[in-house]
């Protein structure tokens, strides 16, 4: 008996407890979340600040994809809404008109870096030189041969360009919650697509539509893309160049273009298939969630994001010096993005 | 009966009789065989399973060590004395003083300090400072830093040091990057490797048991000094809050419905519905979760308290209909018995039939218990598959779990690295789950002993 009523003492204590701070909680330790690309970037920085600010918590960051993690940071202002999206590319407008419906007006833009998209290999397999139109004819679920649309019918790599080896077509890219895969279609496909020469009257979802036979759309992160290419050795995937560098014993990476990603190549922009990282700041909760704005400025600091900083080593590609100086400017003037300037 | 020229017919009927009773024992022999067929299939399955795992993940147990004579350098470390409490002076005043310097302590380029330690272990060798520092991990700098907060009368004096060797560096040495493969392929640069198996050589870098493993928490930039006590704690709490609400509840609930509560179609309703929570799958529990938890009541994101709660629901069913068929095992003559005597009927339950089901509400709840402890679906739709540095102080603060730490190392970039850790946070969820499991068979035992 006395067992059984110490139990429910316990279970009340509990309970009041979670009502009364439920009522009360003010949050002090940042809340991130989004991309999956960035966040390797962004939890080396929040380890760094929790060490450098002894007075903050260590800021906490999940992933779920740039898209997951806007549609989190757009659900509304309060405790138990994220403060920082991280995105691997830029907010939309419909994204932005969701934000303001839900009461986040001051969306804050942060832009971090470039990141390199690179295609690779096994390791054991032939060297790929690719050309975005090799890669859109390879993926398009329609192409034109002899001036006529028809269904994809390449079967091997040496198909479709007698420079490429004789490997089966297979392929794993991103799925469409990664900010990942719209780079993919804007930098690769659109272009394949312009050099590929569809008929004129060829609809213009012929350029974004993908084969289902031999891709395979990875919702996952890199390392599962990389398990792919380990059960099937032909695989062609798709990777971060960051990712890429850890695992260069079991990956082999493809130029594009003629040109072999690289830190070098991607900053100096020869490398076309690169974008820009971002994350951004919901404002309404500088002040409320201490930290954020001292985050922020350290994640921009020479010593993070700069040349030669804790990121580059990381693998992220450093913005010029004064494109970051600016980007910190429009942050500390509380410049917002607004719907209007993405349409 | 030795008349063996009896009856033709008779033969016969023996024969048939042999052949019946040959094929009943062939049929038992058949039977048995699937058994031993199938429990051998099972066994070699767990073997492979825990043989891979154990293959895997025992070597992440044991890192690489670097024993450096770190020389406090006046000379690189120039920070004015720690501020000391002035006569006068407001507590908080002091602490912003203090944190200023602590700051400036962070500032000092710690990196110089252990790259002149490593030219002191290796004098001859020719290398760049970036590459010879690639072979420390990253947080020996923060290890310096909290060693000369705690003491600044290290200044000037040569301490040696025990710092863990880069996750890299930790490859290299244990082969986990085939050393055959070309530069261009490897993480470290050949100088960097040949200092590795330099002083690997010396006896300055040793293999240690990585017992950071249990004290750290999670780490990003510094690989190697990636521990579990974040997602350890961050369990803890889950199961603490799931033993405080689901067995009160659980069996309560159970005690109510199988001896108080009239049979009718209304508790014939109940009974249906916790049978079909029990089959519920857990990540609806977890929708469910995000979904009243977080938007309704507002709890934090990420929080030990939530995923507790969450667990608790999907536990009570089980701790339900388990406390429920212990309860219907107390035959009914103790009940008469009490009765008979006097006792009321909350008497004849909690004195005379709860006490016998005690080994049964007790298996049920750790079983209960060790299957929430290794949920991890519902988890991530809470939060809680976020990076988190620290250790929750309280369930209200934002953490890890056990199994969700597996799932995050996992999927890290480091492969190499973390492919062995991984399999190594699987062995110490697994020891957990098997103690818990034999705590419940002691206790079992025990009380049931009792009787």
């Amino acid at each position: 008996m006395t067992k059984f009523s110490l139990a429910a003492a316990a279970a009340s204590l509990t309970i009041a407890a979670m009502t009364s701070s439920a009522g009360a909680q003010t949050r002090d330790t940042i809340q991130i979340a989004g991309s999956s690309t960035v966040l390797p970037f962004a939890s080396i920085v929040a380890e760094e600040f929790g060490n450098a600010f002894p007075e903050f918590k260590t800021p906490v960051v999940g992933s779920g994809g740039s898209s997951g993690g806007l549609r989190q940071f757009c659900q509304g202002v309060g405790d138990n809404t994220i403060d920082i999206a991280n995105a691997s590319r830029r907010i939309r407008a419909s994204e932005v008109e969701a934000c303001n419906k839900a009461g986040v007006n001051e969306i804050l833009e942060v832009q971090i870096g470039y990141d390199g998209i690179v295609f690779a290999s096994s390791a054991s397999k032939a060297d790929f030189a690719l050309e975005p139109v090799h890669i859109f004819k390879a993926i398009a679920a329609q192409v034109a041969v002899d001036g006529k649309l028809v269904d994809n019918p390449y079967k091997s790599w040496k198909e479709i360009d007698a420079s490429l080896p004789d490997q089966p077509i297979a392929l794993a890219i991103p799925a469409s919650n990664h900010g990942t895969r719209e780079v993919f279609e804007e930098k690769v496909l659109a272009e394949g697509c312009k050099a590929a020469e569809l008929p004129t009257d060829a609809p213009k979802e012929a350029c974004l539509n993908v084969r289902q036979d031999v891709v395979v759309e990875i919702a996952g992160d890199y390392t599962e893309t990389l398990a792919r290419l380990q059960s099937n050795p032909d695989t062609v995937g798709v990777f971060g160049l960051s990712f890429y560098e850890q695992n260069r014993d079991t990956l082999k990476v493809a130029s594009v273009s003629g040109v072999t990603p690289s830190l070098e190549t991607i900053a100096s922009g020869e490398y076309p298939v690169s974008r820009p990282l971002f994350f951004y700041v919901k404002g309404e909760h500088i002040g409320t969630v201490p930290g954020i704005e001292e985050y922020v400025e350290f994640f921009l600091s020479e010593g993070m994001a700069g040349a030669g900083g804790t990121l580059e080593a990381a693998g992220l590609i450093p913005a010029p010096a004064e494109e970051t100086g600016e980007i910190l400017q429009n942050f500390q003037n509380r410049k917002a993005v607004t719907a209007a300037e993405l349409n | 009966m030795s008349d063996t020229s009896s009856s033709l017919p008779q033969q016969r009927q023996h024969s048939t009789i042999r052949a019946g009773i040959a094929k009943r024992h062939a049929r038992e022999r058949r039977f048995r065989a699937y058994g031993i067929a199938a429990i051998c299939a099972a066994l070699t399955a767990v073997a492979i399973l825990f043989g891979m795992i154990l293959y895997k993940g025992v070597p992440a147990f044991w890192q690489a060590n670097v024993e450096l004579e770190i020389f406090f350098d006046p000379e690189i470390i120039k920070v004015p004395e720690r501020p000391q409490p002035q006569p006068g002076q407001s507590p908080a005043e002091l602490e912003k003083q203090q944190l200023a310097w602590e700051r400036q302590v962070t500032m000092v380029n710690w990196n110089r300090v252990i790259k002149a330690a490593i030219r002191k272990a290796a004098p001859d060798v020719e290398i760049d400072t970036k590459q010879a520092l690639s072979i420390i991990e990253t947080n020996g700098r923060y290890e310096l830093r909290d060693m000369f907060v705690n003491d600044p009368g290290l200044l000037g004096q040569t301490v040696t040091v025990n710092l863990l060797a880069s996750a890299n560096a930790d490859n290299w040495l244990k082969g986990n990057i085939d050393r055959n493969l070309p530069d261009a392929q490897q993480q470290l640069s050949a100088p960097a490797r040949a200092l590795a198996d330099r002083l690997l050589e010396e006896g300055t870098i040793r293999f240690a048991f990585a017992w950071h493993l249990f004290t750290n928490v999670d780490s990003r930039s510094a690989p190697a000094s990636a521990g579990l006590a974040g997602a350890f704690m961050g369990s803890l709490y889950m199961m603490l809050v799931v033993i405080v609400l689901a067995v009160p509840l659980g069996v309560g609930s159970a005690i109510y419905l199988e001896e108080f509560a009239p049979k009718n179609r209304f508790t014939d309703f109940i009974e249906v519905n916790i049978n079909n929570l029990a089959a519920v799958p857990s990540i609806v529990f977890g929708l469910l979760g995000a979904a009243v938890f977080i938007n309704f009541f507002h709890l934090p994101l990420s929080a030990p308290i939530v995923g507790g709660l969450v667990l608790t629901l999907m536990t009570l069913p089980t701790i339900i209909i388990a406390t429920r068929s212990a309860l219907r095992a107390v035959p009914p003559s103790l009940r008469q018995a009490a009765l008979g005597l006097g006792a009321s009927k909350t008497q004849t339950v909690f004195h005379h039939v709860l006490p016998v089901t005690y080994p049964g509400v007790l298996t049920a709840t750790i079983i209960g218990v060790a299957q929430a402890l290794g949920e991890t679906a519902p988890l991530l739709l809470i939060g809680m598959n976020a990076f988190v540095a620290a250790v929750p102080g309280t369930p209200f603060e934002q953490s890890t779990a056990l199994p969700v730490q597996i799932f995050l190392w996992q999927g890290n970039e480091n492969r190499n690295f973390f492919e062995a850790r991984t399999s190594a946070a699987i062995i110490v969820l697994l020891a957990l789950m098997l103690a818990l499991n034999a705590i419940a068979i002691y206790l079992r035992t025990r009380l049931e002993r009792r009787k």
